[in-house]
């Protein structure tokens, strides 16, 4: 039980970073991906720091402990050098859904509790995408 | 150019690398938001329950911050069924691709995954081409 609740706080810090980074606002993120218009190149300053804090655990050789079945884990459970078909449609498909929106998966979550309908709308939407790919790619 | 928020980026950032990087550590888990979220759908397995609490924590941080005294800007623009498309789009693309903005972005590039950084790579470039075609191009 104790591990769970660990966990609980990681999702709960994770979301206040991105609040605080402002990466649940769609218009600052597409303000970030509209270089050539009125740019905010603020959101790269959160992945170069996001990255650099997360680079230490890395340094320290800390490999995460996860079984193959565990296929939200892929990140870690695939060779980092396999670039197949799957990533580069899968990437652009993603990118597009992006820059349309301008919404991610965790910023989708956070604002489940926005009280929009934009945002209900938005995440029932991903989660009905992430449910096609189980039904087309027969997970286990 | 846009007004660049420095030092909220900066801290967001760090505070998003931080619990990575925590449940990293402490749970052996890397923080694949789009994984993470389409793990909670059914069919189960039975040592998922981690994610819910994840999410858990990811759903309660708005609320808090919001009863900290906070507020949390959020502008959306697209209509709803522009973004009804867009979540389909990010929910089954970040699925495909094995990674979004959380996977690829920040805990595989950290990891130095080609794999992540060529993921990255594409669908920043997707997602600005977008942006741009819908801004600039079609002018809406």
């Amino acid at each position: 039980m104790a591990k769970y609740i660990y966990v609980f706080c990681f999702g709960l810090i994770f979301g206040l970073g991105l609040i605080i980074a402002q990466m649940t606002n769609p218009g600052k993120v597409l303000a970030f991906l509209d270089i050539t218009g009125d740019w905010d190149p603020s959101l790269a300053l959160v992945m170069i720091s996001a990255l650099l804090v997360l680079g230490v655990p890395q340094r320290l050789n800390i490999t995460p402990n996860t079984s193959a079945h565990e296929h939200d884990q892929q990140i870690v459970n695939t060779p980092k050098h396999l670039i197949d078909a799957n990533l580069i449609i899968g990437s652009s498909i993603f990118g597009l859904g992006w820059g349309l929106s301008g919404i991610c998966p965790g910023p989708a979550i956070v604002g489940l509790t926005s009280g929009l309908s934009e945002s209900y709308v938005f995440a029932g939407a991903m989660f009905a995408g992430f449910y096609l790919f189980k039904l087309l790619h027969r997970e286990r | 150019m846009a007004e660049i928020t420095v030092i909220s980026a900066l801290t967001g950032g760090a505070i998003i690398g931080a619990a990575s990087a925590l449940l990293l550590i402490k749970h052996k888990r890397v923080a694949v938001i789009s994984g993470i979220a389409a793990g909670v759908l059914p069919p189960w397995k039975a040592d998922s329950s981690w994610r819910l609490w994840f999410l858990a924590g990811l759903f309660v941080s708005a609320p808090l911050y919001r009863l900290a005294g906070f507020q949390i800007p959020i502008q959306i623009d697209a209509p709803p069924i522009l973004l009804a498309i867009a979540g389909l789009l990010v929910g089954y693309g970040s699925r495909l691709g094995g990674g979004c903005t959380s996977g690829h972005g920040v805990c595989g590039i950290a990891r130095l995954s080609m794999r992540s950084i060529i993921a990255t790579l594409i669908f920043m470039l997707t997602a600005g081409i977008t942006v741009y075609l819908v801004r600039h191009v079609l002018g809406a």
